[in-house]
């Protein structure tokens, strides 16, 4: 790290990340230039819409091979690809959902969707970075910006509990997590992955204790940010007091990009001592799906429930790590992007159905929806029943590919633990169900805030929940084409 | 023509149909929902006529490409196993929805759960690929779960989740062992695929099929009900509506044993083998105790439910009896508890709508008021004990001369259960139709209408049928259940040779096998 030069800069690398940060400026201007009527802060979230679009139209990779940039500490390969359409997916879906609900929260701000675009970025840097500063670096941009959204709602209690708890929470996990890169620079010399793995594969294995500790500390930080038991306590609270939009896409993009950081690092730099930290990961694996699914049953507010599923949905994604094969990688590509179609749907759901002030999130508040509003009541149960694991929808398929992934890898214990789970799973998503239609109801549905913005939230992740679901082929080639550059 | 798809997927377009439709106008749906069944029901016939019992190959067959990065194939086709429960599924599901005539509630919703869930439960029985099979496994279940839980009785909600989590249970072990045999299949034969008849082929160690058998059963052993396992049962048939009730008897439950047949014996032929004590006492068991709780429940329908319990017992038992008269005695006898239970709800519920009771002690002399009603109760009440000349007798005759060949001391026992079966039958039906009438709202109940006789006179044909000419059943399945024999018999020796089990059909005590699924392609990181 002595001579820091910039000789391999490759434009088209970091040409999302660009675009995304000068529509984010351009929002904050417009921001600025307008007035806060409520009617021209439409035009800030067709804006941001725009620059997602753009993004992802300019998020490819035309030279097919790995493409790399700023002395080999920034990576364009089909792996960071697959991520970014992930976040861009999030994001979008997500300022689709906000649209409306920001409105009637009277949080219409334009920093709100600058702040998601620039999280965004964040999210990038850390899918595409190729050494750990740099993933650290992504991390901060998107943390910083989630801490503020969290707390959006300025003027309820809950909402600056959350972002207070969140931020001193998430800055302790970040301090573990540069504390842990730079125990691994001391004891290998780098921070760059592939450079890690060569050390680590040229002392045949990780016999320095700094540099296991390094490795438990970085486990820790990105634990943080999966949300993996022990290091979820933060997450009912600050979903809970986060504004729904924001609840709905902290439990997608930004666990995504742990999980993309996660993937990365291990299977990159620590892949050859997959038996140090597997068994740490199981653990962590079998505690996150079983804690998030039991006390999941307990919970009586959607978004606490939610939270708690969210949690669950991380602990499977786990087991894919442990399975540490092609088909766990991809199989966590797949699941991830199953899983930001089903729960940002199951979120736009609760945004429709709840009214000013987070009213009516109780899950008892939905009794008797499936004959009042069927098309909604369908849509939620074709989500839960996806999170359920139920075919033939995406979550079903997402499921089979990381218990594949485990009994490939000759696991079938954590498979078998892995199924149990989601046998638990079904009861609290089938009570949704249950409640939705074999209730009656107790309070009026209307009036409603359906924006076309959150129907086509809706449309298109009931879209993607079925398609992934029926046909998942097609994802299936593009996330197995990912895992190839890992290796 | 792609016969099977059209069965499959013509009530999908029929739900489409409906899903169209303006929910007020309830006669519409109904009668569209009823033509659309009776339609699959007239394609599924030529199934019979145009099958070819003279091999064991599959018919019909179709395959296409659906998942290729995994090799999952929509793959279906027939063999003379699962002819007649498809034919049952078709033949069920229009009497089924002729029956639930006097649905108002939701009737658009009802109605779309009902051809969803014929979708379903054809799907199961003419998959030959194990994912494709799962997906319509688990697929039928939602429909199910909301047509007890919406339409049911006072406790549906309790027996519709209890019925969906029992069988999500028992199924997601199923899946694991289904991406087992997957591996292992790869690995036996560098082929990534699904398909059933390839798996067929594998020759599998005693460890891992002791293992998957283990997880297959759990499955469906849960679905039939077997003993431990049948709680489920009387909740759900319970609270279910008669439609529910009807179809949850006639199919859902012959998932179970037609996966034993299907899955367990021809891929785990030494573990069946092994298993045969285990599973044939719990049959055993399954029906004595379902018979002595038929005798003393006060409520009809959970009189027909517990009886039910018995009667898969029955089929357990012939099936595990491994030679052709017990298995064909297995598959004629799941047609026949259809058939004969499926009306006997439909009887229950016919009467619950006159007087809205199910209570045994509430009827009673009947006869006088209800006469054409009582010969037809009559008759289904005598099917399901087994009377000579009907079709229940036929099943069980078999049934129990397969099992005497194969073991004198099940037969034994296992044939007091049709005596238990003639006396909880004939005295509930002694209590509900004869002796003097005791309440005064039975004496203006009104006998049975068109609708009501267009459900049963089908269902009695039928009965007749099979009763008087059963061979015309029998004979097609002959090819394809010694097929499995030979399939069953061959594996396990080949197998046996290599293991040598200390005692071929007896559990190895001490010796819990354990499954070897090494890590096969670990790839570098």
């Amino acid at each position: 790290m002595t001579n820091i030069s910039m000789m391999t800069f490759n434009i088209l690398s970091i040409l999302p990340i660009l675009i995304l940060a000068g529509f984010g400026m351009i929002v904050l201007l417009l921001d600025v230039l307008t007035s806060r009527r409520l009617g021209e802060k439409n035009l800030l979230a067709y804006v941001s819409l725009t620059g997602i679009v753009i993004a992802a139209i300019f998020a490819r990779n035309p030279t097919g091979t790995t493409l790399f940039s700023f002395n080999e500490t920034f990576t364009i390969d089909n792996y960071s690809l697959f991520f970014n359409f992930i976040f861009l997916l999030s994001t979008g879906l997500t300022i689709l959902i906000s649209h409306s609900y920001i409105k009637r929260e009277e949080i219409n701000y334009g920093e709100y969707y600058a702040l998601l675009l620039f999280s965004t970025i964040g999210m990038m840097l850390m899918a595409a970075g190729a050494d750990l500063l740099n993933i650290y670096v992504g991390l901060e941009v998107m943390s910083i910006s989630i801490y503020i959204l969290t707390g959006f709602k300025r003027s309820k209690l809950v909402s600056n509990e959350a972002s207070l708890k969140y931020f001193l929470l998430g800055a302790f996990a970040t301090g573990f997590l540069l504390y842990g890169i730079s125990v691994i620079y001391g004891s290998t010399g780098t921070i760059n992955l592939k450079q890690i793995a060569g050390f680590i594969a040229g002392k045949g294995g990780i016999s320095d204790p700094l540099l296991l500790m390094g490795m438990g500390l970085i486990i820790i930080g990105l634990g943080f940010k999966v949300a993996s038991v022990p290091f979820h306590a933060w997450v009912p609270d600050v979903y809970e007091g986060a504004p729904t939009a924001i609840t709905a896409f902290m439990s997608v993009g930004p666990k995504a990009a742990a999980f993309a950081a996660f993937l990365r690092i291990f299977m990159t730099a620590f892949g050859s001592a997959h038996y140090e930290w597997q068994k740490i990961i199981f653990i962590l694996a079998v505690l996150t799906m079983t804690v998030g699914n039991i006390v999941a049953i307990a919970q009586t507010n959607i978004k606490r429930m939610l939270a708690y599923s969210s949690i669950a949905h991380a602990g499977y994604l786990l087991i894919a790590l442990v399975a540490a094969n092609d088909m766990g990688v991809s199989g966590t590509l797949f699941y991830i992007l199953a899983y930001t179609f089903m729960n940002i749907g199951a979120f736009a759901i609760v945004i429709v159905l709840s009214h000013k002030g987070d009213e009516f999130i109780q899950i008892n508040d939905y009794a008797g929806l499936g004959f009042k509003h069927p098309l909604l009541a369908i849509a939620m149960t074709l989500f839960m029943l996806s999170m359920a694991g139920v075919p033939p929808m995406a979550g079903f398929v997402g499921k089979f590919y990381i218990f594949s992934a485990a009994i490939k890898s000759g696991y079938v214990g954590l498979a078998v633990i892995g199924v149990v789970n989601s046998v638990i799973s079904v009861y609290y998503y089938l009570r949704i169900t249950v409640i939705m239609y074999m209730r009656e109801s107790n309070r009026e549905f209307t009036p409603l805030t359906i924006s076309p913005l959150i129907v086509a939230a809706i449309v298109i992740s009931v879209f993607g929940t079925l398609q992934l679901g029926i046909f998942p082929s097609k994802i299936m080639e593009i996330a197995h084409q990912a895992t190839f550059l890992l290796k | 023509m792609p016969i099977l798809s059209l069965i499959t997927f013509l009530p999908i377009v029929g739900v489409f149909f409906i899903l169209s439709m303006d929910s007020k106008r309830s006669e519409l749906i109904r009668v569209t929902a009823l033509l659309v069944s009776i339609v699959v029901f007239f394609i599924s016939l030529p199934l019979y006529f145009t099958f070819d019992a003279h091999t064991y190959e599959m018919q019909f067959v179709e395959k296409l490409q659906w998942i290729p990065s995994f090799g999952v194939h929509y793959h279906v086709g027939i063999d003379g196993i699962s002819l007649f429960l498809i034919l049952l599924t078709t033949f069920i599901t229009p009497i089924s929805i002729l029956a639930s005539w006097h649905i108002t509630k939701n009737v658009k919703e009802y109605m779309v759960a009902m051809l969803v869930l014929e979708t379903g439960m054809v799907g199961v029985f003419i998959s030959l690929d194990v994912f494709l099979f799962y997906v319509f496994w688990e697929l039928m279940l939602i429909p199910m779960y909301l047509l007890i839980g919406i339409w049911g009785g006072p406790r549906r909600i309790y027996a519709a989740v209890k019925f969906f989590i029992y069988t999500m249970a028992g199924s997601v072990f199923m899946l694991l062992a289904i991406i087992a045999l997957y591996f292992l299949n790869h690995r036996a034969t560098g082929e990534y695929t699904f398909n059933l008849l390839e798996f067929y082929r594998l020759d599998l160690s005693f460890a891992v099929q002791f293992w998957l058998f283990l997880a297959f059963a759990f499955a469906f052993a849960i679905k039939v009900p077997m003993f431990p396992f049948h709680t489920w049962l009387p909740d759900a048939h319970v609270e279910a509506p008669t439609a529910g009730s009807v179809i949850l008897a006639g199919v859902l439950l012959k998932m179970g044993t037609y996966g034993f047949v299907r899955f367990c014996l021809p891929l785990f032929p030494e573990a069946s083998h092994t298993f045969i004590p285990v599973i044939s006492w719990m049959a055993i068991v399954g029906i004595i105790y379902g018979g002595l709780v038929s005798m003393v429940q006060d409520d009809l329908k959970k009189l027909v439910a517990y009886s039910s319990v018995s009667h898969l017992g029955f089929v357990m038992l012939g099936i595990f009896a491994f030679n052709i008269q017990g298995i064909e005695g297995g598959i004629t006898q799941m047609i026949n508890h259809g058939l004969s239970t499926g009306a006997l709800f439909l009887i229950v519920g016919m009467l619950y709508e006159r007087r809205h009771t199910r209570m045994i002690a509430d009827f009673g002399g009947l006869t006088k008021q209800l006469p054409v009603f009582a010969t037809f109760f009559l008759i289904v009440t005598l099917s399901s004990i087994g009377l000579p000349g009907l079709n229940g007798f036929v099943g069980e005759f078999l049934i129990l001369v397969g099992t005497f060949k194969s073991r004198i001391l099940y037969a034994s026992i296992a044939t007091s259960g049709i005596i238990l079966a003639a006396v909880y039958m004939l005295w509930m039906f002694q209590r509900v139709m004869f002796q003097e009438i005791t309440h005064e709202e039975n004496k203006t109940l009104k006998d049975i209408n068109k609708r009501e006789f267009a459900i049963l006179i089908p269902i009695m044909l039928t009965i007749f049928w099979i009763g008087i000419y059963p061979n015309s059943f029998l004979r097609k399945m002959d090819a394809s259940v010694n097929h499995l024999l030979k399939q069953v018999g061959e594996k396990a020796n080949v197998a046996s040779r290599v293991h040598k089990p200390k005692k071929s059909g007896q559990l190895q005590k001490n010796v819990i096998p354990k499954i070897d699924i090494v890590p096969e392609c670990r790839t570098e990181w």
